[in-house]
């Protein structure tokens, strides 16, 4: 019961989160004034009315136009503020400031595409730099998403076929949860991403150190090689990284025997899978890689249609990284 | 009333068949009543599943089933129970009784009715044994039109069961105006009819539009019609538009009657006069109107246009008036009155209770900016229970035990009613209202698994579904017993001024010797 006046647990992560807590304390102060006055009342004449003899008289009332109009205007006035209140707050939450730092996102099932001006593209993880206003321009390639960052207090559907927006500007710096709020299917539960709120400084060394990584990444240049060296350490641990970052946990489990929405991957490296046309096919690293860019052409028989395509979202560093691991799995 | 013992009641005559073929009103809302109430069962053994799946963190069931349990719970519950429910099963028994009418006016529709009630049924519950439909009850495009499940059954099933509801609609506006017994002026019928007949109203209006949203659904899945997948040209928010254009109005198909058995309920118990009878009466006309025009709410995060949430949401507001009327005018009937808290008027207080509950938390959701944050949480499935069950579902037991031995001649067991209904009152508390902080906390809805910080909350919320699930099953137990009673229920257990109490229970067949000559309102308690 300690709960029924306290709003929430969250931390109030934007500009916008504590404007809303305070109409949210409005409504509830509201709410518990009229239902202790109702509920009072009711309790009280229950008590001080109750049946004593079966010939209890009682007076004959038929209401009390005066005493129903009164209720009907004094609640209309309330609501009105309510609403006005609400209706302010909500221009707020629409209207983004011109100077925002715009960021692309891409809903599928069941992941979440981040991508910036510079091409960067991560998979559920969105940086952003504290205390600048930032409007994400979001569709979907699928289904309905909703994107939704209860630290904020703010959530907007994402429409395929058509781009929705929403701005923020975080107040709080590390890692607030993302959640899909619109219903999308099986691994509805799982659709997981952060948002990792950076402060201003970090965020441009975030922003030089990945543009640094991509140059690195095509020209193979000093720096590139060196993080090559790194990567031929510890690949299958890159991998496993890559493979929580890109959401892939979401639908393939890597213990024995469990199976999510597609096979689990341990032990499957080598293994002969048979596929939907019923022929079949060994697991090995050029499969590992086709059915990454192109899950759809070699389905494993028994699992539906479900993977998109990852063509463009992993750099072959990280297609390595992910073939390395799923080896190490067994 | 012992000279009406002659005349047969209508339980007595014939055998199986004459149920099945029988035009008797009383007879189809016993038929309804069994059939609605079975559903009832159905779909909550759907709605303990969800929450067993949400005792603990991790997974029970897989993800799969999950959504097609609670899609199931939800769509269940919404078009096989709470719709038809207390109009087709009680409002069928009482609404000619009360206008002191023999019959409704088409008894050979209503038996149709009933029937396409059946056969939509079939459909929904065929669309389960053909896999199961995994989109949830609302449909929404374009994961309906792209799912494997069996969604073109359950939409079928739905556009067949809302003939049934439009062909009662009808029957019933018609028995209202045309069947009415001399005397009984507009003015004079009890609350409950007003409320069956605005319930009428809508259904006739608004159920022609989900009848041509899921044909379009249909469509689009067999013939590959655009209408609502952008893939094929379409446009999936416009489904919301259709769907909710007749399943706001829907919400309000299903708590007025509950509301209308209250305002009867509250009065007989009372000993009073229902206090501001034409303001209760014009209220359940108004929410009938207003439930046309506010549909958009449901779509504030949509990307529905900033002009659109602004009018839905100052609309929305306006229902809280006539509803605040009621709640007001309900509990100040109690005034010095003589209170009897016998187990009907138990599940009225409990439904003024949590029916306000319902309604207070309804303003976090109609304000624009807050709803931004609580929309498709918790917040939202624990304030669309209280009114729907807290509302309909206690106003609908509050009739069932206050008609009870009217409809059946057997008096329930009043000890264990008020034991059945303390499960149920507390058991509902423990329930739903945990469910407003995990929405205020985050947590979104139909989520097969959650992050741990929602566990605490969620384990209490599922412990309380038992409770409901004892005091239910407790109830179904003591109806049923019952009915095998020897003991026969007085005529008029409770002191009812209605016209069905001034009748031997159970009924006669033709409900009344001769045709009454009305007089006087429903509610002349108390000394002028």
């Amino acid at each position: 019961m300690f709960r029924l006046l306290s709003r929430s647990s969250l931390p109030q992560a934007s500009t916008l989160a504590p404007k809303v807590d305070v109409l949210y304390d409005f409504i509830l102060w509201i709410s518990l004034i009229s239902f202790v006055a109702v509920i009072g009342a009711l309790i009280y004449f229950v008590f001080r009315y109750r049946r004593r003899t079966e010939s209890d008289k009682t007076p004959y009332i038929t209401g009390h136009s005066v005493a129903e109009n009164a209720v009907a205007v004094g609640l209309l006035a309330v609501v009105m503020a309510i609403f006005a209140w609400g209706w302010i707050g909500y221009k707020e939450i629409i209207q983004s400031p011109a100077e925002a730092l715009e960021i692309q996102i891409l809903g599928r099932q069941w992941l979440w595409q981040v991508e910036y001006d510079n091409g960067r593209t991560l998979v559920n993880e969105l940086v952003v730099p504290k205390g600048k206003p930032v409007q994400l321009i979001m569709t979907s390639a699928d289904v309905l998403h909703s994107f939704y960052v209860p630290d904020f207090r703010l959530k907007q559907d994402l429409v395929p076929g058509a781009y929705t927006k929403l701005w923020f500007e975080a107040t709080e710096a590390g890692e607030h949860q993302v959640f899909c709020a619109e219903y999308c299917g099986t691994a509805h539960a799982q659709m997981f991403a952060k948002v990792k709120v950076l402060e201003p400084e970090e965020y441009a060394r975030w922003q030089a150190e990945g543009g640094q990584a991509q140059v690195a990444a095509t020209t193979g240049g000093k720096k590139g090689a060196a993080h090559s060296v790194h990567l031929a350490v510890n690949l299958a641990e890159k991998g496993r990284q890559v493979f929580t970052q890109k959401g892939c946990m979401a639908c393939h489990a890597v213990e024995k025997g469990k199976i999510l929405v597609g096979p689990s991957l341990f032990g499957i490296f080598g293994k002969q899978e048979t596929l939907a046309d019923g022929s079949k096919v060994v697991v090995d690293e050029n499969y590992l890689r086709e059915s990454l860019m192109d899950p759809q052409l070699k389905l494993v028989k028994g699992f539906p249609p479900l993977m998109p395509t990852f063509r463009g979202v992993l750099t072959d560093e990280e297609v390595n990284a992910l073939v390395a691991y799923v080896k190490s799995l067994k | 009333m012992a000279e009406h013992s002659h005349h047969k009641s209508y339980l007595e005559e014939g055998g199986v068949k004459s149920w099945f073929t029988t035009l008797d009103h009383k007879r189809i809302g016993i038929m309804y009543l069994f059939t609605t109430m079975f559903f009832f069962a159905v779909g909550g053994i759907f709605g303990l599943l969800v929450r067993l799946e949400l005792l603990q963190p991790g997974p029970l069931f897989s993800p799969d089933l999950y959504n097609k349990f609670f899609t199931l719970h939800g769509a269940i519950m919404i078009f096989m129970f709470i719709i038809p429910n207390i109009p087709a099963a009680l409002g069928n028994f009482f609404l000619p009784i009360h206008i002191g009418a023999k019959d409704v006016a088409f008894p050979r529709l209503n038996l149709a009715s009933y029937y396409i009630f059946v056969g939509g049924a079939t459909l929904l519950i065929l669309s389960l044994l053909t896999g199961g439909v995994d989109t949830g009850w609302t449909f929404y495009t374009p994961y309906s039109i792209r799912t494997a499940t069996s969604v073109v059954l359950a939409t079928l099933g739905v556009f067949v069961m809302g003939f049934s509801g439009i062909l009662t609609g009808l029957n019933f506006m018609t028995t209202v105006h045309k069947l009415r017994a001399p005397g009984m002026t507009f003015y004079r019928m009890p609350l409950f009819i007003w409320a069956i007949y605005a319930t009428a109203i809508i259904q006739v209006l608004a159920t022609p539009v989900i009848g041509i949203t899921t044909l379009l659904l249909v469509m689009e899945r067999v013939l590959g019609v655009g209408f609502f997948d952008p893939k094929l040209g379409g446009d999936p928010v416009l489904f919301q538009h259709f769907f909710w254009f007749y399943s706001h109005p829907a919400v309000y198909i299903m708590i007025l009657p509950g509301m209308g058995i209250v305002s009867e309920v509250i009065p007989v118990f009372s000993r009073k006069h229902i206090f501001g009878y034409k303001a209760i009466a014009y209220s359940s006309l108004a929410i009938a109107f207003i439930s046309f025009i506010v549909w958009g709410h449901h779509m504030f995060v949509s990307s529905q246009s900033p002009l659109a949430n602004f009018l839905f949401s100052i609309l929305t507001m306006f229902v809280a008036v006539p509803t605040a009327i009621k709640i007001f005018n309900w509990t100040a009937t109690l005034y010095k009155g003589s209170i009897q808290l016998k187990t009907p008027m138990l599940y009225a207080l409990a439904f003024i209770f949590l029916f306000t509950i319902g309604g207070l938390t309804g303003l976090f959701l109609a304000a624009l900016s807050v709803d931004v944050h609580l929309h498709d949480t918790y917040f939202v499935v624990a304030h669309f229970h209280y009114v729907m069950m807290g509302g309909t579902v206690m106003g609908l037991l509050a009739g069932l035990h206050y008609w009870w031995p009217k409809m059946f001649g057997k008096m329930y067991p009043e000890t264990l009613g008020k034991i059945s209904w303390a499960f149920n009152f507390v058991g509902f508390n423990v329930t739903f209202l945990p469910q407003f902080w995990l929405g205020s906390d985050g947590m979104p809805r139909r989520y097969h698994d959650y992050l741990p910080q929602y566990a605490h909350w969620n384990l209490v919320s599922t412990v309380g579904s038992w409770l409901i699930g004892a005091g239910m099953l407790l109830m179904f137990g003591y109806f049923i017993a019952s009915l095998f009673k020897k003991e026969k229920a007085a005529d008029n257990p409770w002191g009812g001024k209605t016209l069905e109490w001034q009748i031997s229970s159970p009924p006669p067949v033709h409900n009344f010797e001769k045709t009454p000559v009305i007089t006087e309102g429903p509610y002349e308690y108390g000394q002028p």
